[in-house]
């Protein structure tokens, strides 16, 4: 656990990839099996015990810290696992006293009482000879035994290991088990460092890993030339998807030729794969993953059923009722649910509307230019012959001109009354090979420009992670009419869109406006004559019962600050209301899913 | 009758003011007597009629500000006992900065502590802080959270050389505050036996000059020059905290950002500063240090003024120790905000 720690340690304050390649490079083939296997599958989330929940592990730290204390700690530090981390007493300490039983009173000076156990530094924390440390675990020993123990003993397992590990050791066992292992390591990049072991391309690896299960012996076995390749026992694998960039109309749409590129709507709606084959003794395999390959075929037993075929689709999923497609608010009710019930199936029928055909009749087809593997796409798609699998039509354009207007009004041109589904258009060159990842150049989306609103900021919170202690997240009201004139109402919360020096400077101004703290909230100064005028862009908007003004944004982002505008000047409730009454489309707050090719 | 602490000593606008003595106490705006209790420029401030506070902070005040940073000018000795209108002030070490002090404010038997910032840890730079029993004692908390445990300094400056000898190709760019903590880093570095010359960004060349002539050893201390950064493989180079992702860091060779402050035990603010090396150095008490140094002095009543208040003052509560948060602004801006990179140098000392 250590070594897994003190990798994790380095590469938190690494910011470069090749350094962060060297250092998983250099810990792959210095630490053996199974514990790198097992730091493999923590990095590419594909570990799974009974995650510790972040009450229980608030719990365990409430029994030895003061929980006003900890809870401000908490607040301050911005990350729960961190705080515990660094507050937990040292391995060897007393037991805990309650600092609320006043112990000694306040001239005594006996004891400990600074709310923690035991502070460090040598005063009497380390373990003593009465003490022996506890093992230090190793990583293959937190992961066999969160998978085999019961519930009600994990708090006793947590505890025993926490004593035993260091500040950083303590910080990663809490990603660990709280499955929250973010250390700016993408499963890409682990893999390419495996890889690297070998002089393997990061796609080789990506073919046969959805076959194999931690700790991957005989993946290491293979890429350091000790053994075959591991045999991809899974008939109907995920192939990592190629994602596109936004497009910027100034300076990257006047340099590409319209007649090199097939243009098509881009759906507003989830991008996954629908993968199938024929496992040894004949019988068909269907699979549904999404855009990171997770295998979410037990969720969509509808559309597995589709996959007869032998292949790999690339589409997006979409709600469809009575052919329309419907909201991306509908789809998210299919989603995230647990149990996949008959009535959730006949509510909410899943189709794929197809984008690309990445494989098929066991051959891969991804080095094939689009042109071809449409043709292709288009005969399985007629052959198939499936109500829930349809083709993404294509938008024909001869200048950019015809597409920006297409764009600005799909209604128009040919959407009809999907047309609330399309969230811009995407262009794709005619001659580009299916290459994973993201690569400049082949692909582009070009998304609908977003609706704006002038609002005034009312309240601003403590951001997480690398924004912990800076108020990062705010809150904007519009003006309407009230009891007493007008008034202003919150209408959103946005925490981006803008730049880290830009954050330093609403930062000050939230400090120096405060004029309410509520915890890791506060008030600012507003009015029509105090307060600060932000545009917000956003994609749409939606009634909501839970908000005050009734109505909801939909990725809501801070545009522009506008220093120079009084809020008496910021817009009324009204400007969004029209929008509403526009479009009268159903958004759902919060729709964060990253939903774009 | 005895006289009450807020009699001895109120809040205003410009900061704590002593009405007996009519003077203020590390004021934030221009007044017409000040008592400073250190050089930072969160509580020195130019433009007072009339300055008291020891002789280094006066010298660092004259250095930073120009020497007419106020109209007339008084040096404490620490120690001895002044008399100011009908109160007694006496000066005494704080352990924060050299020339760093708490001001004990004592009429009738009564006394106030003004400790300013002030830490416990050893520090080759100041006089150690000292232990004065009174009614008030008037706090920090700047790491007023129990997340903050300041470690040995000796290991923090032994990873600093560590990373050198293992990048001996790369150059090491060690953000520090121009005033005590740069100074600090310096001598703790010659105490580790780094006997190279240490390099330094502009903004530190006066003050570290000062200290040397204060009779503090710091070594070859070389100002970079901007032509040859190029050339500095395996150099320490010790700059203002807002140059480490500057551009002039930027030609260094392969530089490696460090940055010696309290704040780098949180992740997070590492980060938002693209920091690769922390290094956990402060010139702050930590959370057991506050805690302790509140149980030594042993007074009644405990006032905090900036930093994590809520925290200290809820500490106190528990140990049945009467404390309130005092809301003072514009020091440390709150203890937790960036300095700010646009602000004029000297600033952003305020929340090492």
């Amino acid at each position: 656990m250590n070594d897994f720690a003190h990798l994790l340690d380095r590469l938190a304050y690494e910011p470069r990839r090749n350094a962060k390649l060297r250092l998983l490079k250099d810990f792959f083939a210095s630490t053996h099996d199974p514990e790198r296997g097992y730091a493999l599958a923590a990095m590419t989330g594909n570990l799974s015990f009974r995650e510790a929940k972040p009450a229980m592990i608030r719990v365990l730290a409430e029994e030895r810290v003061d929980p006003v204390l900890f809870g401000l700690s908490r607040n301050y530090v911005g990350d729960l696992a961190e705080t515990v981390a660094l507050i937990w007493p040292a391995a060897g300490a007393t037991p805990a006293n309650p600092p609320s039983a006043g112990e000694g009173g306040p001239q005594s000076g006996s004891g400990e009482g600074s709310g923690i156990s035991a502070v460090g530094r040598g005063l009497g924390a380390g373990p003593g000879h009465n003490n022996p440390p506890p093992d230090v675990p190793t990583l293959a020993e937190v992961v066999e035994t969160l998978s085999t123990i019961a519930k009600k003993d994990l708090p006793r397992h947590l505890a025993r290991w926490l004593d035993a590990l260091d500040e950083t050791g303590r910080w990663a066992l809490l990603k660990l088990v709280t499955g929250n292992l973010r250390v700016g390591v993408s499963a890409r990049l682990a893999k390419t460092a495996l890889g690297a072991l070998g002089a393997h391309e990061p796609d080789a690896i990506e073919e046969i890993w959805h076959g194999l299960e931690p700790p991957y012996e005989s993946l290491f076995a293979w890429v350091e030339g000790r053994g075959d390749r591991p045999e991809t026992l899974n008939p109907a694998p995920f192939r990592p998807p190629m994602l596109s960039h936004p497009i910027e109309e100034d300076a990257d749409l006047d340099k590409l030729a319209p007649d090199e590129f097939s243009a098509e709507w881009k759906w507003d709606g989830i991008r996954v794969q629908l993968a199938g084959g024929r496992d040894r003794d004949g019988r068909q395999v269907a699979k549904v993953y999404s855009r990171t390959g997770e295998d979410i075929t037990g969720a969509f037993p509808d559309l597995a059923e589709a996959v007869t075929f032998e292949g790999a689709i690339d589409g997006e999923l979409l709600i469809l009722r009575e052919s329309r497609v419907q909201s991306f608010n509908v789809l998210q009710q299919r989603l995230n649910r647990k149990a996949v019930t008959g009535k959730l199936l006949e509510e909410f029928p899943a189709h794929v509307r197809a984008y690309d055909l990445l494989a098929a009749g066991g051959e891969d087809l991804r080095a094939l230019p689009f042109a071809e593997r449409r043709k292709a796409l288009e005969n399985l798609i007629k052959k198939l012959d499936h109500a829930r699998v349809d083709l993404s039509p294509l938008v024909p354009f001869a200048t950019w001109q015809d597409l920006a207007t297409a764009r600005a009004d799909p209604a128009s041109a040919g959407a009809g009354a999907d047309a609330d589904a399309i969230e811009g258009v995407m262009l794709k060159r005619l001659d580009s090979v299916y290459q994973p990842g993201r690569p400049k150049g082949p692909w582009w989306k070009w998304k609908r420009e977003p609706f704006v609103v002038d609002a005034v900021m009312m309240y601003a919170q403590r951001g997480h992670g690398k924004r912990s202690s800076f108020y990062s997240d705010y809150t904007f009201g519009c003006w309407r009419d009230g009891d007493e004139g007008e008034e202003l109402v919150p209408v959103g919360k946005a925490y981006h869109g803008f730049t880290d020096a830009e954050l330093q400077k609403l930062d000050r101004y939230v400090r120096n406006h405060t004029t309410k703290r509520f915890g890791p909230v506060r008030e600012v100064a507003y009015g029509r004559e105090a307060g600060l005028v932000l545009e917000i862009a956003f994609e749409g908007v939606q009634r909501s019962t839970r908000h005050k003004s009734g109505v909801a944004m939909r990725f809501p982002r801070v545009s522009r600050i506008r220093w120079d505008k009084p809020p008496a000047e910021a817009d009324r409730l009204e400007a969004l209301e029209r929008i509403l009454e526009r479009g009268e489309r159903e958004i759902a707050p919060g729709a964060s899913m990253e939903t774009d090719g | 009758m005895p006289i009450s602490a807020s009699e001895l000593l109120s809040l205003t606008r410009e900061g704590l003011y002593c009405p007996l003595g009519r003077f203020h106490v590390d004021p934030t705006w221009p007044v017409e007597r000040a008592l400073i209790t250190h050089g930072h420029a969160d509580h020195a401030r130019s433009g007072h009629g009339h300055v008291l506070g020891t002789a280094e902070t006066l010298r660092i005040m004259a250095v930073r500000y120009g020497e007419d940073f106020c109209r007339t000018r008084q040096e404490a000795r620490l120690g001895e006992a002044m008399r100011i209108g009908d109160v007694t002030v006496r000066f005494a070490p704080a352990g924060h900065v050299l020339g760093s002090a708490q001001i004990a404010i004592e009429k009738d038997g009564k006394r106030i502590v003004v400790s300013g910032d002030y830490k416990r840890a050893p520090d080759p730079t100041c006089l150690p802080f000292e232990v004065i029993p009174c009614d008030v004692f008037i706090t920090e908390a700047t790491f007023g959270l129990p997340v903050f445990v300041h470690p040995d300094t000796r290991g923090e400056v032994r990873k600093l050389l560590d990373s050198v000898a293992l990048f001996p190709e790369r150059a090491h760019i060690v953000g520090a505050y121009a005033l005590g903590k740069a100074q600090r880093v310096m001598a703790l570095l010659r105490e580790e036996g780094w006997d190279r010359p240490i390099h330094l960004h502009g903004a530190m060349e006066k003050l570290t000059e000062l200290y040397k002539r204060e009779g503090i050893p710091l070594g070859d201390t070389p100002k970079v020059v901007a032509a040859e950064r190029k050339d500095l493989t395996g150099a320490i180079v010790i700059c203002p905290p807002s140059a480490i992702q500057d551009l002039w860091a930027r030609k260094f060779p392969d530089p490696v950002a460090a940055f010696a402050s309290g704040w780098m035990r949180v992740r997070a603010r590492a980060r938002q500063k693209g920091v690769e090396l922390p290094l956990v150095i402060s010139d702050h008490s930590d959370w057991p240090d506050l805690c302790r140094t509140i149980r030594d002095i042993g007074a009644e009543e405990v006032w905090v003024t900036h930093g994590q208040e809520d925290a200290l003052v809820h500490w106190c509560g528990t140990q049945g120790i009467k404390a309130k948060p005092l809301h003072l602004l514009g020091y440390g801006d709150d203890g937790e905000a960036e300095p700010d990179p646009a602000a004029k140098p000297g600033m952003e000392e305020a929340s090492s």
